[in-house]
């Protein structure tokens, strides 16, 4: 534990060190900026009764960023120790696999919910400035927050997985991207085929990216998506293991 | 597992997609000692660096280190090795004394311990002024020192250095090269390189790797003394050449010789002797005898170069040894 907390803090540390951090931070802030003025210049255009949360989570910028951020957040995690050499030194130390992995995949994470961060103040600017307290119920924002950061998750463990496969960052980048834009266009499937009662339907509908996120910013936390991000997050980290893993054998 | 040699390695292969480039190795290393890996640029050096500190297994074979497997104990061996790869990689945006104490939290050492540890390792490697400074910053010396530190920070048994001087001034080389002595005894020492002096200067045994094998292993000395049995005399001295020539020619202790004119009456004579035979002796009285100058008389080494040379080159290598 004492190696692996050391380990993420070392990862937390290398965002903080390189410009890439704080430039990935300023785009993400900026986006969140952009994303809520358009939100709030529908409203006052027309009032709605869909909630918040829902509203926000659906315009594009919000999937802008977790489909642009988790790449470039991942992209160094193996890529750069790999081309750095840096990565024989750290598997020569007394370090089992799967904690340096945990490790880049959790020091990752903490760096998402960081760049959510400004989302705080824009919460802050409604309280203050709506007349009602209906925007910001608590369930609603627990539940969006927890289907962000099982999305995130996701991303995040497809990029760890990515960046393990090479020594390039841009290539783990340009990887991780792909993948993620796959999985992401796969939930208009369920908008492009038109809903018959077969199962293949009812499969769009579970793996759409679009509809969990949607049920999460509404309030309902349905554990068919948590599972399902849950695994999918699963997946990819134990891929990732087994390339750390592959120089064992290779 | 005292009574292990520090690493023990027996018929270590390491096949590669294509070619070999380790094959049946197999050498033992005492506890203290100070052993230099010497070969050419892709004599297997560096692979078998990397094996000993599990970065990567063996394609057959075995390796030890104070008895664990270094397969399939692989953690254990990992605590006790330091391990400096080539080209000495390092997190270069970090403070010195932030990756030391990274470092050595990684290698399992507690923080109080871990605090002691980076201040004496900086004090030990000449980093105490710098200890602030972020590693990017700093000179190839500094990082090559940076670089040792980190493979000294936890006491580890064993440390294994690959190339540690490569890239640096003589004066860095000297300084590194005096760590390095003063580490024997208390740690068993590997260092790799193909900077001959060193190995001389520094180890008490060397291992000639050539093309994944061993093709000597033996202190430097009697490596030196093994080749220089048929020891040339060099000696300069004024006389007439006329008379150098027919001295050398009617001393029956004297298989071959060459003259030549140097400066001034100076001539320098190249002498090789019969076999066990030391002439110096006998060209002084000579010399005295007859009343020349002599300014320069010695019996000239066969340096570790030659050696090497001789046992790496890639064809007739098997004619001394």
């Amino acid at each position: 534990m004492r190696v692996f907390l050391t380990l993420v803090r070392r990862e937390l540390g290398g965002y903080f060190a390189s410009l890439t951090g704080y430039l990935i931070i300023a785009l993400v802030a900026l986006m969140l900026g952009l994303s809520f003025t358009v939100m709030l210049e529908g409203m006052t255009r027309e009032p709605s009764m869909i909630p918040l949360t829902e509203l926000f989570f659906s315009t594009p910028y919000f999937w802008l960023i977790v489909l642009f951020a988790a790449p470039a957040i991942t992209m160094r995690s193996f890529a750069l120790e790999r081309f750095a050499g840096t990565y024989e030194t750290l598997m020569t130390t007394p370090v089992g696999d799967w904690q340096v992995v945990l490790a880049k995949f959790t020091g990752a994470f903490f760096f998402y919910l960081i760049l959510w961060l400004p989302l705080a103040a824009c919460l802050l600017v409604v309280q203050r400035y709506s007349r009602d307290a209906v925007p910001t119920d608590p369930g609603l924002l627990a539940a969006t927050l927890l289907g962000l950061l099982l999305l995130g998750a996701v991303f995040l463990s497809l990029g760890c997985f990515a960046s393990s496969l090479t020594r390039s960052q841009i290539v783990a980048a340009m990887l991780s991207f792909a993948v993620g834009i796959s999985l992401f266009l796969l939930s208009f499937l369920s908008f492009i085929i038109p809903p018959q009662a077969t199962w293949q339907t009812a499969l769009w509908d579970q793996i759409s990216m679009i509809n969990h996120m949607q049920e999460f910013a509404r309030g309902t936390v349905d554990t068919r998506y948590v599972a399902f991000d849950l695994s999918l997050t699963m997946l990819f980290l134990f891929l990732t293991w087994r390339v750390v893993e592959s120089r064992r054998w290779k | 597992m005292d009574d292990w040699p520090m690493i023990e390695v027996s018929h270590l292969t390491k096949r590669y997609a294509g070619h070999t480039a380790v094959q049946d190795l197999s050498f033992a290393i005492g506890r203290g000692e100070i052993v230099g890996f010497l070969g050419p640029n892709g004599a297997g050096k560096s692979t078998t660096m990397r094996i000993l500190s599990c970065f990567m297994p063996a394609t057959s074979g075995t390796a030890r280190v104070a008895g664990f497997d270094v397969f399939r104990e692989s953690e254990e061996v990992r605590r006790r090795i330091g391990y400096m790869p080539e080209n000495n990689p390092l997190h270069l945006d970090m403070r010195v004394r932030e990756y030391l104490k990274f470092r050595a939290r990684l290698k399992g050492l507690s923080i109080g311990r871990s605090r002691e540890r980076v201040g004496v390792v900086q004090e030990q490697c000449g980093l105490t002024d710098v200890s602030r400074k972020i590693i990017g910053h700093l000179s190839k010396g500094f990082r090559q020192r940076v670089g040792l530190a980190d493979a000294l920070v936890h006491e580890p048994d064993l440390i294994i250095l690959d190339e540690p001087t490569i890239g640096l001034d003589p004066n860095q080389i000297r300084a590194v090269r005096q760590l390095i002595k003063s580490l024997g005894g208390r740690h068993t020492v590997l260092i790799s390189t193909h900077i001959l002096p060193e190995v001389e200067m520094t180890c008490s045994r060397v291992l000639i790797l050539h093309e994944g094998r061993i093709r000597a292993s033996d202190s430097p000395e009697n490596l030196q003394k093994r080749m220089s049995s048929e020891g040339q005399v060099l000696t300069e001295i004024a006389a007439p050449e006329n008379e150098l020539r027919a001295c050398w020619e009617t001393l029956a202790e004297v298989e071959h010789f060459n003259v030549a004119p140097v400066d001034g009456d100076y001539f320098r004579c190249a002498l090789t002797p019969q076999a066990g035979v030391d002439l110096r002796p006998r060209v002084f009285a000579i010399a005295r005898e007859r009343g020349w100058l002599l300014r320069e008389l010695t019996i000239s080494r066969h340096s570790l170069e030659d050696i090497f040379v001789h046992l790496t080159r890639p064809e007739k290598e098997e004619e001394l040894f």
